[in-house]
């Protein structure tokens, strides 16, 4: 339940505030929410699979925004940053969706 | 995530009836983390969603930014050859405006020139007055033209007889009865002539011994002239267009 109040409130505020992104944070910001995205997903596959464990469920998210985070970053360093980036968001792209068919399998049994 | 399927094992304490909804009404401090970090991934989200609203070029790549300079350059580059080109054709449309203006102020001023020649304009300037008295109608038109002619000599640029008869190059003088044509124009007794130009040559022009003084005197009349500062000419010839002579280019 407070979750779910988490996420209207982060709703609500970047809704109403409506902020800049900083400069610094800009390369970081698209593939951390792609990241967490990500953990999120996995989570409500673990909830439909009743092994949802919200320890694993936080260090999870943490992790994957910090890893993703520091690829973006050593990628900018290396002069690699844009096609780094790319293959960070494809790996994501392709767990999310690979959690999202394991939902929709055990929902609709299809 | 895989990792969540580590932690398959629930709470073993909790039976599965009531404690599913106590587990996600109670408020620990894991679920606060969570509430936590799910609102700032939302917050995250629809920041960054608003963020794609405003044309940035701090997110484009290093390759890109050059990319884009360069085109900018090329089109500063066109564009400044543009401000060049429409610089010198104004710089030659104000040149040749100022040089026709030019040339209609010196057209102006050779058509006033001429109109004060031909008489077909007033003029006004220093000068003098020469006034011939003479009872006994002894001033014939030749004298008279005489007379102008001295003045002109003497530089008189505009000349008129008692304020009626313009003379101009064409201008004719006849003996009449008790009077003289000028140009056309019956000019009665007593003869005022009065000349625009330099007053002191002028006067010097008809005073000298044998003049056109003396001249009248000889023949019983009596003439003066006085020098003026400013003599008004109003009258004008009659112009009329060459009949046969064309002009020769």
């Amino acid at each position: 339940m407070i979750p779910v109040i988490g996420l209207v409130v982060g709703l609500g505020l970047g809704l109403w505030l409506q902020p800049t992104v900083p400069v610094w944070l800009q390369p970081y910001l698209p593939i951390a929410v792609v990241a967490a995205l990500d953990a999120v997903v996995g989570a409500l596959r673990a909830l439909g699979e009743k092994r949802f464990n919200d320890r694993v469920f936080v260090i999870s998210f943490i992790s994957n925004v910090i890893i993703a985070s520091a690829m973006v970053f050593l990628g900018d360093q290396l002069g690699v940053g844009s096609q780094l980036s790319t293959g960070v968001i494809v790996v994501l792209g392709i767990r999310i969706f690979a959690n999202a068919a394991a939902i929709r399998r055990r929902i609709f049994h299809a | 995530m895989p990792d969540t399927e580590s932690s398959a094992a629930d709470r073993p304490a909790s039976p599965p009836g009531e404690s599913r909804l106590r587990r996600w009404t109670r408020p620990t401090g894991m679920q606060v983390v969570m509430a936590l970090l799910i609102g700032s991934l939302a917050f995250a989200m629809t920041t960054q969603i608003g963020q794609d609203d405003a044309t940035d070029y701090t997110s484009l790549r290093g390759v890109e930014l050059v990319e884009l300079l360069k085109s900018i350059d090329a089109a500063n580059e066109r564009l400044g050859t543009q401000i060049d080109d429409l610089t010198e054709t104004r710089d030659d449309l104000l040149t040749s405006s100022r040089r026709s203006e030019d040339a209609e102020e010196e057209a102006r001023k050779r058509s006033e020139q001429l109109a004060i020649l031909a008489g077909s304009a007033g003029a006004a300037g220093p000068g003098v007055a020469v006034t011939i008295d003479d009872p006994d109608e002894a001033v014939s038109a030749n004298q008279l033209l005489d007379a102008v002619q001295e003045l002109r000599d003497a530089g008189a640029e505009a000349i008129a007889v008692n304020g009626t008869a313009r003379v101009v190059a064409q201008t004719y003088f006849l003996d009449d009865e008790h009077a003289v044509v000028i140009g056309g124009r019956k000019v009665e007794r007593p003869f005022v002539i009065e000349a625009i130009g330099d007053p002191g040559t002028m006067s010097e022009a008809v005073r000298f011994r044998g003049g056109l003084l003396d001249r009248v005197a000889n023949v019983g009349g009596k003439a003066t002239v006085v020098e003026r500062d400013k003599v008004t000419i109003t009258a004008l010839a009659d112009v009329k267009g060459p009949e046969y002579a064309r002009p020769r280019s």
